[in-house]
């Protein structure tokens, strides 16, 4: 246990972690001052204000990286009361979180779940400390909806599997040290039987990593191949032939991850009304001056608040011992549909300007927000598209036949 | 706030449920209103669900009420709306109820209160006229300096229950203002006629020709109104959330048992992903009731904020839940015969009481500043 978490009482524990917070995040980085990123960690991450690495290692050493992981693995071992204020400081203050990623957010809960005593004593501390930064290798070019499809193969060799096939859409695999990755280990089996979940170093020469342009420009994505890749048979997940399972409660954390990113207000920062006041003409009475527009200024709003009511609905539920279900597909659907809806009223908001690419005669945040809108079009398609989550809810929820 | 039902509110959603379920099936809606029911609801049954506490839900105890809050009062009303229970919640416990419990006038409270916890009387609110549309400040209903006291002539428009109050508070133009006036319906000048509404909510015509009422008869001003109907939409809201649910737990059964083309219906992706669409509109609905619920229990200063946003939302999504009802159900959904029509008329009511979606995002946009 962290000495913060030993702080039963919330008011001295507020006050303590204020204090705590103020006094070691740096300055720099306060107020939105680190990299759009945020703290990534790892092997190759070399940030441009050496700030962010001070914060990242003053956090892991107080287990502000993990605030809610068990202590005996480096985390801050904090209840959910003490995370929520803890992150309700770190708002006020404006400061970023020390470390982000997908070691935190999909694989680190994965393992607390699945994984043995030695492989969470292996893999938990250096993902808390920032050292291993982690990708995911689960969609194949032929298996995007179709999940379990996928083809890529391990076959035994001693006390290891040798890996050949290809992955996709494995975001920042070309920054990533460690792969989390689901493989088939039995071809003749029924197709969810035959996959396992399985942890390689991604620094080897059976790994070739191949960044993928997007739509909206250069982008974290890449295409991974396995050429006679070696993973150890110790850092399979849970039980050969059975990742379908861990696979599944992966993606769980994934959607939780999505909706909390998407859900509220994500991207720009400048209200949609604001947006309208500096796009249209003045009106006089102070109100947005085309009435059509201003109504969907509030639909959009109103649905990102009933949305967040939501999700705070769920979060409070779960404290109150009720396990989240499959409803949580709806959280991936509504929060990625909401910010795509969103960005699109921004870009009419904007009109002409809205239709540059680069270059002279546009802002920076008329560009950026340009190709946020964008990339924001394969919201409703990464991690389980809008139709598969809807499926979800009526086979899972809704108990309609298939 | 935290959004999740503690204990003693999920005992009296079960209660509510199981007495709904026993007592008020909408087969006895269907009764009230085939028979054209003088009354339109059952006096017995609203004594018994007065004693059972609920018409006091929101109120002090030392005045007769359970001395509890919105936060429980609307699991109640969820419950109610799921067979469209026709009893004067709405006009007796939210509107006139909620306009003298907030009231500086305490004689009309202590008066009246303890009778409408006790379910002896029935009270309502006249604010609505022909062309006032959403707006309560837009009316032409006078008050007329009358010695120490007031006249007061015009018309108000579907009256919640105002065939069988025994008062009724009127707002009506006070020189710059609105003021409220308690008029007992035995005053002389005022005409009560019954009205027929589409979704057979029981409603009434008042004529007030000159209505002689004194200083005493004062309830309250343009704020108190609109507070007041803030609150009743609330109340209006959980029974939407529980027509909602209901419509859409009925259309869901029969997507699984109605075959066509050899299969259930409901194995038809077209359909299945329109049923999602649905369930996660009414999950935004419920999150927006409680937490607009709480806002009253805890005395939040967003109310009128999160009051537009519930409104908004279950006026569009009660709609879409019935309208998509009726046609998951096909021919036999526009028959008299199934419920689910029932449901598409009480959506269309209700969405059009206290503000439509368009009134409320409007509203939400100008509390904003837009």
């Amino acid at each position: 246990m962290s000495d913060l978490a030993a702080i039963t009482d919330l008011d001295e524990f507020q006050r303590t972690a204020r204090a705590w917070l103020d006094e070691n995040c740096p300055k720099s980085l306060r107020g939105g001052g680190s990299s759009i990123y945020g703290i990534t960690g790892g092997k190759k991450w070399n940030p441009s204000n050496p700030d962010e690495r001070v914060w990242m290692e003053r956090g892991a050493a107080k287990g502000l990286t993990a605030p809610m992981w068990p202590a005996e693995y480096g985390g801050g071992g904090m209840s959910p009361k003490q995370n929520k204020v803890l992150l309700q400081q770190m708002r006020e203050l404006r400061i970023p979180a020390p470390l982000v990623g997908f070691g935190l957010t999909m694989i680190g809960p994965t393992l607390l779940q699945y994984g043995t005593d030695a492989q969470k004593a292996e893999h938990l501390p250096p993902i808390i400390r920032g050292e291993i930064r982690w990708c995911q290798g689960y969609s194949e070019p032929g298996a995007g909806s179709d999940l379990a499809g996928l083809q890529c193969r391990a076959v035994e060799d001693g006390d290891e599997y040798v890996i050949n096939g290809s992955k996709i859409w494995t975001s920042n695999a070309d920054e990533a040290d460690w792969i989390f990755c689901l493989v088939r280990t039995d071809p003749d089996a029924k197709k969810q039987e035959g996959i396992t979940f399985i942890l390689f170093d991604m620094d080897q020469p059976g790994v070739t990593v191949r960044p993928i342009p997007l739509i909206s420009g250069a982008s974290p994505f890449c295409e991974t191949f396995f050429d006679d890749a070696r993973a150890k048979q110790s850092n399979v997940i849970y039980k050969v032939n059975a990742g379908w399972t861990v696979a599944k409660a992966l993606l769980g954390h994934e959607r939780t991850m999505i909706a909390d990113a998407f859900g509220v207000g994500g991207g720009s920062r400048m209200s949609l009304a604001d947006r309208a006041r500096k796009y249209l003409p003045a009106s006089e009475d102070g109100r947005v001056s085309d009435a059509a527009l201003r109504d969907e200024i509030a639909q959009s709003e109103i649905d990102a608040k009933a949305f967040g009511l939501t999700v705070q609905r769920s979060k409070d539920a779960a404290k109150a011992g009720h396990q989240p279900g499959p409803e949580s597909s709806m959280f991936k659907v509504y929060g990625t549909e909401l910010n795509m809806s969103r960005h699109e009223l921004m870009i009419r908001i904007m009109g002409p300007q809205a239709l540059g690419w680069e270059g002279d005669g546009f802002e920076q945040d008329e560009l950026d927000l340009t190709r946020a809108w964008l990339r924001t079009r394969g919201n409703s398609i990464e991690g389980g598209t809008s139709e598969v989550q809807r499926n979800v809810i009526a086979k899972r929820v809704l108990g309609l036949p298939d | 706030m935290e959004l999740v039902l503690t204990e003693d509110q999920e005992f009296i959603q079960k209660t509510a449920a199981d007495f709904v379920l026993e007592k008020s099936p909408v087969a006895r809606f269907r009764e009230l209103r085939d028979a054209a029911d003088a009354t339109g609801f059952s006096r017995d049954l609203w004594k018994e669900m007065a004693d059972l506490g609920w018409a006091g839900i929101p109120y002090a105890e030392d005045i007769g009420g359970a001395g509890m809050g919105f936060a429980e009062l609307v699991v109640v009303l969820e419950e109610l709306g799921r067979t469209l229970a026709p009893e004067p919640f709405l006009s007796t416990v939210l509107l006139a109820g909620q306009a003298l419990v907030q009231s500086p006038n305490e004689a009309l409270a202590k008066e009246w209160l303890p009778q409408i916890c006790s379910g002896d009387a029935v009270l309502t609110l006249a604010y609505q006229e022909a062309r006032s549309r959403y707006d309560l400040d837009a009316i032409e209903t006078t008050a007329t300096a009358d010695g120490s006291g007031f006249k007061l002539s015009g018309e108000k428009i579907q009256v919640l229950d105002g065939h069988v109050a025994d008062a009724l508070i009127v707002s009506a133009r006070n020189g710059d203002g609105i003021t409220l006036f308690l008029v007992p319906s035995s005053a002389d000048g005022l005409t009560v006629t019954r009205q027929t509404r589409l979704d057979s909510r029981n409603a009434a015509l008042v004529t007030l020709d000159g209505v002689s009422v004194g200083p005493d008869a004062i309830v309250g001003d343009g704020a108190l109104l609109s507070a007041t109907v803030d609150r009743a939409t609330v109340g209006l809201c959980a029974e939407m959330l529980g027509g909602m649910q209901q419509a859409f737990d009925l259309s869901v059964e029969y997507l699984k048992t109605r075959s066509q083309f050899d299969v259930p219906i409901g194995t038809f992706q077209a359909l299945k992903h329109r049923a999602a669409d649905v369930f996660i509109e009414i999950e935004l609905c419920k999150s927006a009731v409680m937490a607009a619920a709480r806002a009253i229990d805890e005395g939040q200063d967003d109310l009128a904020r999160l009051v537009s946003v519930m409104k908004a939302k279950c006026s569009d999504t009660y709609v879409l839940a019935a309208n998509e009802g009726v046609q998951f159900f096909g021919g036999v959904g526009m028959t008299d015969e199934y419920d689910i029509g029932l449901y598409m008329k009480r959506a269309r009511a209700a969405e059009l009481t206290f503000g439509d979606a368009a009134h409320h995002r409007d509203r939400w946009a100008s509390l904003a500043g837009y």
